[in-house]
């Protein structure tokens, strides 16, 4: 049994994912961890955050029990709006969704994210499920924070495919492609947090976990990562918020590896 | 109309067609395993998020070709079936065209709306818009912006499960509705699955609660348990071991043959499959409580 102190990796990406929400926020807060995020997000600094889900929701409350897949059954009841799809894209098109938060297999140093192939797009090594609703979320949502496991093999110089745009080739890219607004603002592994240049669009490392070091980081990350002077150690959770995450996620089965 | 009538009337070789519409909810698993019983060929399968009945559908060998934003497991991971198709060509090599949720909304919504596209501005940059087979980049005439053209398509066919049903088609959905409505819309012909068939007064008591023109609807199928294991609101619970078995199960190419002989091979209908689905597992999904909505008044 976990005392107040020890932690999870995962508990610990929920808690940085909480730290991306502002109050009032409108979030895209897809599956998994940034649906806890979410939770614990509401009921400590941002009360007022709503949820969107590309499904057709949109819900001012977080969902009464844990969620497998964000159509499951206590996601729908208590909504604010059960709705089609379009009008959730509608709003995110239209710029009302704040920030989005995206799983991805790989990301690369101006934060482009692959969920489609991993290899040649035409005899691909891997092929993986695809964007889902990530690259419309990469494209049109106010800011971006990708979840992901932190491996050299994952964080890459260049992506293979680019499912979802993040800053493309740096610069300002976006505006160049005919992107409206948003970018990557954050990307949480379970090693790190990694920040982006507002000129260049590239990488940098805003904080590594306890327990870690930049050099680790920097070892496990496919490019020579940026390290600012103002790098920090992320702060660890508390006991509420671990408190909190434990009432969401009891079984343990997003963040405490008891998926089976 | 049985299942197996439904299918094969309306659901040929070589056509496309719409499902798994509303994502992770309504999935019609039970018109997927027909139409494997059937062995159909060449479909084209058209949807934004499919929760393990496209992976079930291409293992089976029924598909060509995939319009879709993505395909696996959603609370387990990767469909298997999927990548041993594209990485291999088992048990045939399948031809993707991938979309994001919003482009095959967009796709559908035009085809609904007799539109032959529909300009957004996501997806500009990506490589799913790069490689896209249809997609095209211009300018708006209006803001001189850069736009990503969605041009429509319109399926052969949308099989849509929905709660209740009268069998002129006039049916009831609700929950997320995903893009039902706009394959519904497109659609040249509609196959509703019910959980539950009603009369025609329950329905045309609360028209603002319709899916679609009943007009469209070719067959109406009472199938009770027709998504299992997707969730139904009000009906069914997600039954996730069922899904998490299925990620186990599937991981070989042998190990899904045995599964679909489990599922869907052996079981003449879907009748059969919920008593061997067994007594204690359904009561397990059924609600723990109802929770009724608000009564709607349209009296005048």
């Amino acid at each position: 049994m976990e005392t107040g102190n020890e932690y999870t990796p995962a508990e610990l990406m929920v808690v940085c994912a909480a730290r991306e929400i502002h109050d009032h926020d409108i979030v895209f807060v897809g599956m998994r961890l940034p649906l806890i995020a979410f939770a614990l997000a509401k009921r400590t600094h941002a009360p007022y955050a709503m949820g969107l889900f590309e499904c057709g929701l949109l819900r001012d409350t977080p969902a009464p029990e844990l969620l497998y897949t964000m159509g499951d059954p206590p996601n729908i009841l208590g909504a604010n709006w059960a709705t089609r799809m379009i009008n959730v894209m509608g709003l995110l098109a239209q710029g009302y969704a704040s920030l989005g938060f995206i799983g991805g297999a790989e990301i690369d140093r101006f934060g482009n994210v692959n969920t489609s192939y991993i290899g040649d797009r035409h005899h691909p090594a891997v092929k993986l499920p695809g964007s889902g609703g990530g690259a419309d979320i990469a494209s049109l949502a106010g800011r971006l924070a990708v979840i992901m496991n932190h491996e050299r093999r994952r964080l890459r110089e260049r992506v293979d495919y680019i499912t979802s745009p993040g800053y493309g080739e740096g610069g300002n890219w976006r505006r160049r492609v005919g992107l409206p607004r948003g970018g990557p603002s954050a990307v949480i592994t379970t090693r790190a947090v990694l920040g982006f240049d507002p000129e260049t669009g590239e990488a940098y490392l805003r904080s590594y976990h306890p327990g870690t070091s930049v050099e680790e980081v920097r070892a496990n990350t496919g490019w020579d990562l940026c390290v600012p002077e103002n790098v920090q150690e992320t702060p660890p959770p508390s006991p509420e918020e671990l408190r909190i995450i434990r009432e969401c996620d009891p079984q343990g089965f997003w963040t405490r590896g008891n998926a089976p | 109309m049985s299942m197996r009538e439904a299918i094969a009337r309306f659901v040929p070789d070589g056509s496309s067609v719409a499902m798994s519409l509303a994502l992770e909810s309504l999935i019609p698993f039970a018109a997927g395993h027909e139409i494997i019983r059937q062995r159909r060929r060449d479909l084209t399968l058209i949807g934004p998020i499919s929760d393990m009945l496209f992976d079930q559908l291409i293992g089976a060998g029924c598909v060509a070709r995939i319009r879709a934003a993505w395909v696996g497991n959603v609370s387990a991971g990767l469909g298997h079936n999927y990548r041993r198709a594209v990485e291999q060509g088992i048990p045939r090599s399948i031809e993707v065209e991938d979309h994001s949720n919003f482009s095959i909304a967009l796709s559908l919504l035009a085809g609904g709306l007799g539109a032959p596209y529909i300009p957004t501005r996501s997806l500009l940059g990506s490589d799913i818009a790069r490689d896209h087979p249809t997609f095209r980049e211009a300018t708006s005439p209006f803001d001189g912006e850069r736009v990503l053209l969605i041009p429509a398509i319109v399926p052969d066919v949308a099989i849509l499960h929905v709660q209740r049903a009268d069998e002129d088609g006039n049916a009831h959905a609700w929950g997320n509705l995903g893009i039902c409505e706009e394959a519904a819309l497109a659609a040249k012909k509609v196959i509703v699955v019910a959980e539950e068939l009603v009369a025609r007064d329950v329905i045309l008591s609360d028209p603002n609660r319709v899916i679609a023109a009943a007009f469209k609807v070719c067959a109406v199928v009472h199938e009770p348990g027709g998504a299992h294991p997707s969730p139904v609101q009000g009906y069914w619970n997600r039954d996730h071991e069922f899904f998490h078995a299925y990620h186990q199960e599937t991981r070989s190419a042998d190990g899904f043959a045995r599964w679909l002989d489990q599922w869907v091979y052996s079981v003449p209908d879907r009748q059969t499959y919920m008593e061997r689905l067994g007594a204690a597992r359904r009561s397990q999904l059924a609600p723990r409580e109802h929770r009724y909505a608000a009564p709607v008044d349209y009296g005048y």
